[in-house]
């Protein structure tokens, strides 16, 4: 390639710029496409026009005006991190053992895990409702927390375990030669080096909880715990008559703004994630 | 890539000495390695586990939440309720033809944007951002947006494809819509898992065939695919099983109106509208046992080798 002309190299790039504009077209047409929405005007909204002609921020307003949408979103933040949390330390917890330890029913959990992965979620949907109605959990932060959790887990297992694999592990020895105990190495030595990679699981963790939507909408009935995506398919507009449209979608632009920030700021750190949890050759 | 590093010798030495009488140590191991797996394990089994038993219960049972006080064991009554309903059926077919044909373009589609992400020669880093965006994005705000984009007078797609009929309320359009929304959301995660197998093609291995004469063509068909063929049919297996618990999708675009309603949609429908829990049961259970058999063909039929599964082998 080094011997090929520079006018061919040129032409090799141009065509590469296309294939790409291509990709972001493809990938970014409904986003904007929601956002135009977003800022038009009530007059405007059904003017069919991609780019708005008159730009208002009058839908944000309204949105952040009713506590229908505020509440929802502090619930989806709420519910989102706290079982991120929670998944990532015990997934923490699980793959370090998977990655380094020898014991028996190891291939069981990881096994159970798989399993969980390819579990159907619906088919967890009655007996979850009846149950939690039972336990009190139902239409609650917990009630949401304890499935995501449970079905976060394989992923947070199957990533963290990849990248524990990757970590100089002689270090871990050398702290066990100098007297530590197995926990001792586990929490001086191999945590912070395995930082990076529980971050980059809590992030794929939260966007899997934040974009969940049939638990959402089946374990709860009222604003104490229903997250955004399943507010927004009861928003009605702010008075009975209104078209709800702008509001929906002032509502969509703002639970989508993390998820842009997480992959402008940690596109590396997704793909590795992603890449690495999914399949191991 | 890690999998090759990981039977080392103390894995090895550990699996022979476990045989014999326990030191202290192992010993230690053994409980810390029990200790670090109980709570994921037991969360994960108390929140699937026990609710799939107790759905096989309750599908076993006449139990519909407007009448509690009929309540009684009707054995598999349910099951002839549903497996002799059309509706069933038709979500079946729905449910089945929207995996299959979604899974399809997903591969094909999945494949053209792994080999552009990896082989980019400008611009790499532009390109796995943004197609980063259509997997992060919650799937309701996708699935609003396409519902406004085909939405008479509102819509862009609607005003250029269908400027007369509202594509969303005739079954074949609104069908090709759910498709096209399920695409869109999921290609990139194919893209990328199809991409983890493409760096596992050895460059040598192409230069060669280039060499050798091969053309773009025929090196994809007789190197890169034989050699990513693990990595694809798992792709495939963890897709098809997502497509085929497809919901959110439909849920906003047609509310499963004009026959589009998938087998969870169906299932959510009976429960939360209906409030029949033994029948909404029944279907979770139904559900359950076409997605372990999906699982169980992949795996046996295709020889799918389940990234656990395959890891643990090697050990």
């Amino acid at each position: 390639m080094a011997l090929t002309g520079g006018a061919d190299t040129t032409a090799r790039k141009a065509k590469w710029w296309f294939v790409n504009a291509v990709v972001v077209v493809y990938a970014l047409v409904p986003v904007l496409w929601i956002a135009s929405l977003s800022f038009k005007t009530k007059e405007t909204i059904n003017d069919g026009n991609f780019v708005p002609r008159e730009w208002t921020l009058e839908n944000y307003r309204a949105i952040f005006g009713t506590s229908e949408f505020v509440r929802a979103l502090v619930n989806s933040i709420g519910i989102a991190l706290i079982a991120t949390a929670i998944a990532v330390v015990l997934g923490t917890m699980a793959a370090y053992a998977i990655a380094r330890l020898d014991f028996p029913g190891k291939r069981a959990l990881v096994g159970v895990s798989l399993l969980i992965a390819m579990f159907p979620q619906v088919s967890l949907v009655s007996p979850l409702f009846e149950m939690e109605r039972g336990l009190g959990l139902f239409d609650t932060w917990p009630g949401l927390i304890l499935p995501y959790i449970t079905f976060a887990l394989p992923l947070a297992i199957y990533t963290l375990s990849a990248f524990f694999r990757e970590i100089p592990w002689e270090l871990e020895k050398a702290a066990k030669m100098d007297g530590a105990t197995p926990a001792q190495a586990f929490l001086k030595v191999i945590a912070p080096l395995a930082a990076p990679g529980v971050f980059t699981t809590a992030i794929l963790v939260f966007i899997f909880c934040w974009n969940d939507f049939l638990f959402a909408i089946s374990l709860t009935s009222t604003e104490r715990s229903r997250t955004v995506p399943a507010a927004l398919s009861f928003f009605t507009g702010s008075s009975q008559f209104e078209d709800p449209t702008g509001t929906i979608c002032a509502a969509a632009v703002v639970i989508t703004v993390p998820i842009i920030l997480f992959v402008l700021f940690f596109q590396r750190r997704i793909v590795a994630g992603l890449t690495s949890g999914a399949v191991k050759g | 890539m890690s999998a090759t590093a990981t039977p080392t010798a103390p894995d090895e030495s550990t699996r022979r000495s476990g045989r014999h009488r326990l030191s202290e140590g192992k010993r230690a191991e053994r409980r810390l390695g029990w200790l670090l797996c109980a709570p994921a394990a037991i969360v994960m089994l108390a929140v699937t586990g026990w609710p799939i038993i107790y759905s096989v219960w309750l599908s076993l049972q006449r139990y519909d939440l407007r009448f509690p006080h009929e309540r009684e064991f009707v054995g598999l009554a349910n099951y002839v309720t549903v497996l002799t309903s059309s509706y069933w059926w038709q979500a079946f077919g729905v449910t089945l033809l929207i995996t299959v044909v979604s899974v399809a373009i997903e591969l094909v589609l999945g494949m053209a944007l792994a080999l552009v992400m990896h082989w980019a020669i400008v611009g790499r880093g532009l390109v796995r951002t943004v197609t980063l965006v259509p997997y992060g994005i919650v799937t309701v705000v996708a699935a609003f947006s396409w519902r406004f984009a085909w939405s008479q007078d509102l819509g862009y797609l609607a005003r250029l494809f269908s400027p007369e009929g509202a594509p969303l309320t005739e079954r074949a359009s609104a069908l090709a819509i759910i498709v096209l929304a399920e695409v869109w959301k999921t290609t990139p995660f194919m893209a990328l898992l199809l991409m983890a197998g493409l760096a596992l093609v050895p460059g040598e291995l192409l230069r060669a065939a280039a060499m050798d004469g091969a053309s773009a063509w025929q090196r994809f068909t007789k190197v890169i695919v034989p050699v990513m063929k693990p990595a694809i049919l798992v792709a495939l297996l963890f897709r098809t099983l997502d497509a085929f618990r497809v919901f959110d999708n439909i849920f906003v675009l047609t509310a499963g109106a004009q026959g589009t309603s998938s087998v969870s949609m169906l299932t959510y429908n009976n429960l939360i509208k209906g409030l029949n829990l033994g029948v909404g049961a029944t279907m979770s259970v139904l559900i359950f046992i076409a997605v372990a058999v999906i699982a169980f063909v992949f795996v046996k039929g295709f020889g799918t080798a389940a990234p656990g599964s395959d890891r643990d082998g090697r050990r």
